[in-house]
């Protein structure tokens, strides 16, 4: 007797997956390179190589590292104070991480704008310290991180909940100083888990367009992000540029995922192998 | 399963049904970022004057406005602030050919200049195109890229530079070069860049349509801002038109019609005028005169010999535009 299972057997699963995935995010991709592969490799290089497309990575990319950095740090405490601490509101700011995925980014960014305006309330106090958000690659960073925080806790979280403190306990008596606790029995079993965090994080960073517009001052060369450009060549009609630009944000991402994704498999294979 | 067929079926009927029976009483006007008030105001009085009908609106930068149309947004009439916008729907066959005869003045009901709005007295004294460029004066329009209000900003610096420079392209090039410099940021429309200058408090003097600056001084209080008219601006012409393909498909080509035709009868002309558009009825035009300095007006055909040379010589890719970027 064959064992039931819950869900429709594999060749259903797998046909209504493979469907999906084919019409939601391979063909959808598939015209963007193929738009941009309609240009010979000179014009697209032409294209993506431009000194201002240049800049627009440079701009992009440093500001999302940053994000990540931030992010990476931040996240970590955040998901380890919901995780071992239970303290009044412990639900309420668990609920709040969420926000950014639930907030519009348009809103998000606006709202950031407004604060971080010289006249807002943050901008107006940073501007004692002669420190400029919004309008600057500074606000860039903000709105990315802002936007990217959940990616972090949401995956280290479950995993630090898993974590058994009995490991941490055994560590300590048999002698082991608090910073070699966490370098070298918390931080193994985390790794895989920050990984996935920092390079989701850094990949929604490098396509964010709505909250950074409004906070970016979108000047040329200094505050222009990859996204932007795409955007720009497309109120120019040049839908060919504009998939040329896209198409170096999705390369980078993919690639970013691969090697992710494979340092993930090498620490995962470390941490069950000790 | 029966049951839930039904349901899905009745579901389908309610969503199809509307789409099949309001066709010729439904409109949708696509039009430009810094209008939504003025339309509000022409629609509830084209409504009240054929009651029965509703007028949908869309705003957003006109580019974006011709490509989604391209793209499929059933817009039955366009009222642009750009002739480029107008001919990229001509090029892909939405819009007829001569689109411009179709309605009186080339298909414009109201036109506007791309004037300045200064700080309350004016503290930087800012009178005309030269003092934009000084060291103490940061400016604030969108960007030229993504905002056909920022391209007449740039047309029309470009053209009063041509004039006093007399056409030497080098010294023509440095001041528009200048003038970019001095701007601290480029929001992507024209309502961003009025939000940029009256919330956030930044730049010295705002460049946007001269009916912007009218809507402005109207909504955030006369005594927080003065409008600077400068010596020469650029007419810019808000064109019309009717999509073919939209109100063939539809039926709506008759309530399309009506509809842009309203913009030209006195009541049309007085509610633009109200919003601060110039306008062609001589008596409206003569009833709103204090409210619209004299200026002289040049025009892209004359300066720069029409709107394709224009895309050509300063918005294409690599083109003037490009390299006033470039030079940072």
């Amino acid at each position: 007797m064959t064992r039931r299972r819950v869900l429709p057997g594999l060749p259903l699963a797998l046909g209504v997956t493979l469907v999906y995935v084919s019409i939601i995010v391979v063909l959808p991709l598939g015209a963007l390179v193929f738009k941009a592969a309609s240009l010979g490799f000179a014009d697209y290089w032409a294209i993506v190589s431009s000194p201002r497309a240049v800049a627009s990575y440079r701009v992009t990319a440093l500001s999302a590292l940053g994000a990540t950095v931030f992010n990476l740090v931040f996240g970590l405490a955040l998901a380890w104070v919901l995780v071992r601490y239970r303290f009044p509101g412990r639900r309420l700011i668990d609920a709040l991480v969420d926000l950014p995925f639930a907030l519009p980014t348009a809103v998000a960014g606006i709202a950031l704008t407004t604060l971080f305006a010289h006249n807002g309330w943050f901008g107006s106090f940073l501007a004692n310290f002669g420190i400029k958000v919004a309008y600057t690659p500074l606000g860039i960073m903000v709105a990315m991180a802002f936007t990217s925080l959940p990616f972090i806790v949401r995956t280290v979280q479950p995993v630090l909940e898993d974590l058994d403190p009995a490991l941490e306990e055994a560590a300590q008596s048999l002698g082991g100083s608090d910073a070699s606790i966490f370098r070298r029995v918390i931080l193994p079993l985390l790794t895989p888990a920050i990984l996935a965090g920092v390079s989701l994080s850094f990949a929604r960073s490098l396509g964010e367009f709505g909250a950074i517009i409004f906070i970016a001052g979108n000047q040329p060369y200094e505050t222009e992000i990859t996204s932007l450009l795409a955007f720009i060549r497309l109120e120019e009609y040049d839908y060919q540029a504009a998939a040329a630009i896209a198409s170096v944000l999705l390369i980078t991402a993919f690639v970013m995922l691969a090697v992710t994704n494979l340092l993930q498999a090498r620490a995962l294979r470390y941490t069950v192998k000790n | 399963m029966k049951r839930l067929l039904l349901v899905g079926a009745a579901l389908a009927a309610i969503l199809a049904a509307p789409l099949q029976a309001q066709a010729a009483d439904k409109l949708l006007n696509a039009s430009y970022d810094v209008a939504r008030e003025l339309f509000v105001q022409v629609n509830a009085a084209f409504v009240k004057a054929h009651p029965g009908v509703t007028i949908d609106q869309s705003h957003a930068g006109t580019s974006k406005q011709a490509r989604a149309i391209v793209e499929g947004l059933e817009a039955d009439v366009v009222t642009f602030n750009q002739v480029t916008d107008i001919s990229f729907l001509v090029k892909n066959g939405f819009v007829s050919d001569d689109w411009q005869n179709d309605f009186p003045n080339k298909a414009s009901p109201f036109y506007s200049l791309s004037s300045f709005l200064v700080r309350a007295g004016n503290p930087k004294n800012i009178k005309d195109w030269s003092d934009l460029v000084r060291d103490d004066v940061k400016v604030v329009f969108p960007n030229p890229k993504t905002s056909g209000n920022a391209r007449y900003t740039y047309l029309a610096a470009t053209a009063y530079a041509k004039e006093a420079f007399n056409n030497d392209d080098a010294k023509v090039k440095e001041f528009v070069t200048k003038l970019f410099d001095n701007v601290p940021v480029f929001d992507t429309g024209g309502r961003a860049a009025t939000t940029t200058f009256v919330e956030r408090e930044i730049g010295d003097v705002l460049i946007t349509f001269e009916s912007e600056t009218t809507g402005i001084r109207k909504e955030f209080g006369a005594d927080k801002f003065d409008a600077v008219v400068p010596s020469v601006s650029l007419l810019a012409e808000f064109p019309v038109a009717v999509v073919d393909k939209v109100v063939e498909k539809r039926g709506s080509r008759d309530l399309a019609k009506t509809y842009l035709d309203f913009l030209y009868t006195p009541e049309g002309q007085k509610i633009a005028a109200e919003n601060g558009n110039r306008v062609h009825d001589e008596a409206i035009a003569g009833e709103f005169k204090d409210n619209f300095p004299n200026v002289r007006l040049v025009t892209v055909e004359d300066v720069f010999g029409g709107w394709d040379a224009v895309q050509k010589d300063h918005f294409a890719e690599g083109a003037l535009l490009d390299q006033i970027y470039g030079k940072r």
